[in-house]
């Protein structure tokens, strides 16, 4: 298949490391992968702030990136943009009276795929250890990020994923489905009550004894990272694609905790 | 944004308890730092969410009631004008009274004055939203009539000159033992040896309530449903107060918002399936009442119904936000609010908390009331209210709205943009193209600087600062995604392997990935 990257603005800015991830898995699998140069954004922070009217070009250039390319499906490790994608490009299209881009937003959007989605609905993977040759011999846990789970209905994709890890220890989150308060500018408006939800699952993550908690949206895992690594934390975040991406020959290392080094940046594969 | 349904939308008045006192982010921050609300909520909040889960679960047909829930409101709203006609004609007919009030100020004159036509100057109240809303017991305590709540969560609230915090379990917030220290201070007989037993709570409420049941000339109900076709009007409950209420006294005042119609007899089929399990998590609530006007020389002789707008036409004239009204107050959303479990429903302001408070209470007063325009912004849009809400009120894309009205409003009236509008600009300009997001990502480099030896960043300016005060942000890489892309391209072509592409897939770019 010709699969097309959206590698989202804090996936491309801040996290390179899953995008690269993202495309090893597919690789592997036998697919192409191609990156539309035009893409930026999916303007979700804009839409859930409310400033529809700067969203507007932010989705226009996005729709018009992925119109403009040849490929059987797009995929993005990020739960959230891709719901952005599929359910908030058409309707903010349809309130600005656009009924070209909303046409056209429904069909990039139907094409599009957060990478459990495609990995398991479209792709066939149900085994990483046998499939993509997954092995990561540490103890980790699993967030599952609000807008995969309530947006895209993804249930237990990622998850099964993991589990299927060669080496793996999984260690089930307490009140996993409990939002982790990030929530776009919500982390910085009502930035009190977003450290409250913040810490419950910081508490959460440590309960389980974890050097690391999975999950498969970047700004979440920023977010939960960022407090881990303020608390002093010893347990990081790290998303999901660069697990599976990892094996015996390129294992993805992970870093000292050095006081609780934020996020995993990658690692060196 | 709006559409004209033909209804004048009358702005609510500023009497009653809609409008915030105070912005939710302020009210939060206090309320946050009360370590024994949170407690307290945490507990109450999930015993419920989990019990409701169980009996949720129990019915296969859960999501069709649902969907029929949502199917029978949405039709009661494009109907509204006719069904309320209907309603009035088959209440009149059965010996009642109705009487229309635009707003809170006066819903409230109303009330007073058919109190004040009994002569008495103390009332029983069933525990209702509607006069929460208006603010009626602190009008009438004005006017020197007492109006005794009934409902034993109300009454604690009550007599701890307290307001309430949730719209099913109002003393969310107190436990035992805050609770047998008001009754001791505030009920009359009660036993200075008091426990916080709850038995022995219960008993004392109990007591203190029968006398005022047996006094009560005229009682004050709020009602779940009016049903149009028979001029029904309806009422749930658990403890049975409220149908002592609603039985004993002579005259009997209820004050109901015009959305709770429903059109048949039938619809109540629904209604009392999905109501009960959502709000305490049974199958059935302990007490049912319904009443179709004078029932011979038994009950009350005097039955009024006081039809409240306060807001509710403006609410329907939002095209998007008109569904809010589907709300039956079942209280699902805020139980599985992550913010309400925080917060509490006091840091809400208004007399609706939680995630449908934020959408219900600006819809009513319009957003340009400047404290509830605060209310969209207290969630995370994490959409657990969207499902728990057992008429498929989508929460989270109505408080969208209603931010983008808000952001619409304020730029509006304000003469310089604010650092979020500058913000959010720039993000626009930034992010709407691949070659300007590419060349700003030249400044990755300088960030890691920023982050210095310890490889985190703890400290931001402005309104980001909201972000470091309780989080770091990792150093970012040398490189975007998009930089070592095109790096890898230009590789493969100086390798002249365009279709060796898979074994060189995890070849490095350049020599420094930035990690
Ligand atoms: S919005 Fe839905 S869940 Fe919330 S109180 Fe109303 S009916 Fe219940």
């Amino acid at each position: 298949m010709r699969i097309a990257l959206f590698s989202t603005c804090i996936v491309d800015a801040m996290y390179p490391s899953t995008a690269r991830a993202t495309v090893e898995i597919l690789e592997r699998l036998g697919h192409t992968v191609i990156f539309p140069k035009g893409q930026a954004c999916c303007g979700q922070m804009h839409v859930n702030s409310g400033y529809f009217k700067d969203a507007l070009p932010v989705v226009r250039n996005h729709v018009a990136a992925f119109l403009q390319e040849d490929y059987d499906a797009a995929v993005a490790p990020s739960g959230s943009c891709v719901a952005s994608v599929k359910h908030q490009h058409p309707m903010l299209a349809n309130r600005c009276g656009d009924d070209g881009l909303a046409a056209d937003a429904e069909e990039v959007g139907a094409k599009t795929y957060e990478l459990s989605q495609l990995l398991t609905d479209v792709l066939g993977v149900t085994n990483a250890a046998e499939q993509l040759g997954s092995y990561f011999p540490h103890k980790v846990t699993y967030h599952p990020s609000c807008h995969g789970m309530r947006l895209l209905r993804l249930g237990d994709r990622q998850q099964n994923l993991l589990q299927t890890v060669d080496g793996l220890e999984f260690a089930p989150l307490p009140e996993a489905d409990q939002c982790c308060g990030f929530g776009g500018t919500f982390s910085i408006k009502n930035s009190d009550v977003s450290t409250a939800m913040l810490n419950d699952k910081a508490d959460a993550i440590e309960a389980t004894g974890a050097s690391l908690c999975a999950g498969g949206d970047a700004s979440c895992l920023m977010h939960i990272g960022g407090g881990l690594s303020r608390r002093g934390s010893q347990a990081r975040t790290v998303h999901f694609a660069e697990i599976l991406a990892s094996t015996r020959e390129k294992p993805l290392v992970i870093p000292e905790a050095q006081g609780g080094v934020v996020v995993l940046n990658g690692g060196t594969r | 944004m709006s559409v004209n349904l033909g209804i004048p939308a009358v702005r609510s008045s500023g009497e009653g308890n809609l409008f915030a006192h105070e912005k939710f982010q302020s009210a939060a921050k206090r309320e946050l730092k009360n370590e024994q609300l949170r407690a307290n909520l945490r507990h109450a909040t999930h015993t419920i969410r989990d019990k409701r889960l169980n009996v949720v679960s129990e019915l296969p047909d859960w999501e069709e009631l649902r969907e029929s829930g949502s199917r029978i409101k949405e039709n009661v709203m494009a109907r509204l004008p006719e069904l309320l006609e209907q309603f009035e004609a088959a209440f009149t007919a059965r010996g009642g009274v109705i009487h229309w009030a635009n707003d809170a100020t006066e819903a409230n004159a109303i009330v007073t004055s058919l109190i004040r036509a009994t002569g008495e100057t103390e009332v029983v109240k069933v525990k209702s939203m509607a006069t929460q809303e208006i603010g009626l017991n602190e009008h009438l305590e004005s006017l020197g009539i007492n109006a005794i709540e009934t409902d034993l969560a109300e009454l604690i609230v009550q007599l701890g000159h307290d307001r309430p915090s949730h719209i099913l379990v109002p003393a969310i917030h107190k436990n035992r033992t805050q609770i047998r220290d008001i009754f001791r201070a505030e009920i009359p007989n009660a036993s200075p040896d008091l426990t916080d037993n709850p038995k022995e709570l219960a008993a004392t409420a109990r007591a203190y309530l029968r006398e005022k049941f047996l006094n009560a000339k005229v009682a004050i109900s709020g009602a779940n449903f009016g049903i149009a076709e028979t001029g029904t009007l309806g009422v749930v409950e658990s403890e049975g107060n409220g149908r002592m209420c609603l039985t004993l006294p002579e005259t009997l005042i209820t004050v109901m918002g015009i959305e709770k119609i429903l059109p048949r007899w039938e619809d109540l089929g629904v209604f009392m399936q999905l109501l009960p399990r959502s709000s305490t998590g049974e199958r059935m609530n302990p007490y049912s009442s319904l009443w179709t006007g004078k029932n011979g020389p038994d009950g009350p002789q005097n039955i009024h119904l006081v039809m409240l707008d306060n807001g509710r036409t403006r609410a329907l004239a939002d095209k998007n936000g008109r569904s809010a009204l589907h709300c039956i107050r079942c209280s699902a959303c805020m139980n599985v609010c992550p913010v309400y479990e925080r917060t509490g429903g006091h840091a809400y302001g208004s007399t609706y908390p939680g995630p449908i408070g934020a959408i219900l209470s600006p819809l009513l007063t319009g957003i340009t009331a400047e404290e509830n325009s605060s209310l969209p912004y207290a969630s995370s849009l994490c959409g657990a209210c969207f499902d728990a809400c057992p008429v498929k009120i989508n929460i989270p894309e109505i408080l969208v709205d209603l931010r983008a009205q808000d952001v619409e409003a304020q730029h509006s009236v304000r003469k310089a943009p604010t650092e979020m509008d500058v913000l959010m600009k720039g993000a626009s300009w930034a992010l709407s193209s691949g070659t300007r997001l590419k060349f700003l990502e030249k400044g990755l480099p300088a960030g890691r600087l920023l982050a210095g030896k310890d490889q985190r960043i703890s400290w931001l300016p402005g309104i980001a600062g909201g972000w470091t005060s309780s989080r770091d942000i990792p150093a970012p890489p040398q490189s975007s995604f998009r930089d070592q892309w095109a790096q890898r391209e230009k590789f493969q072509k100086s390798q002249g392997s365009q279709q060796s592409q898979q074994s060189q897939a995890s070849q490095k770019p350049t020599g420094k990935q930035g990690e």
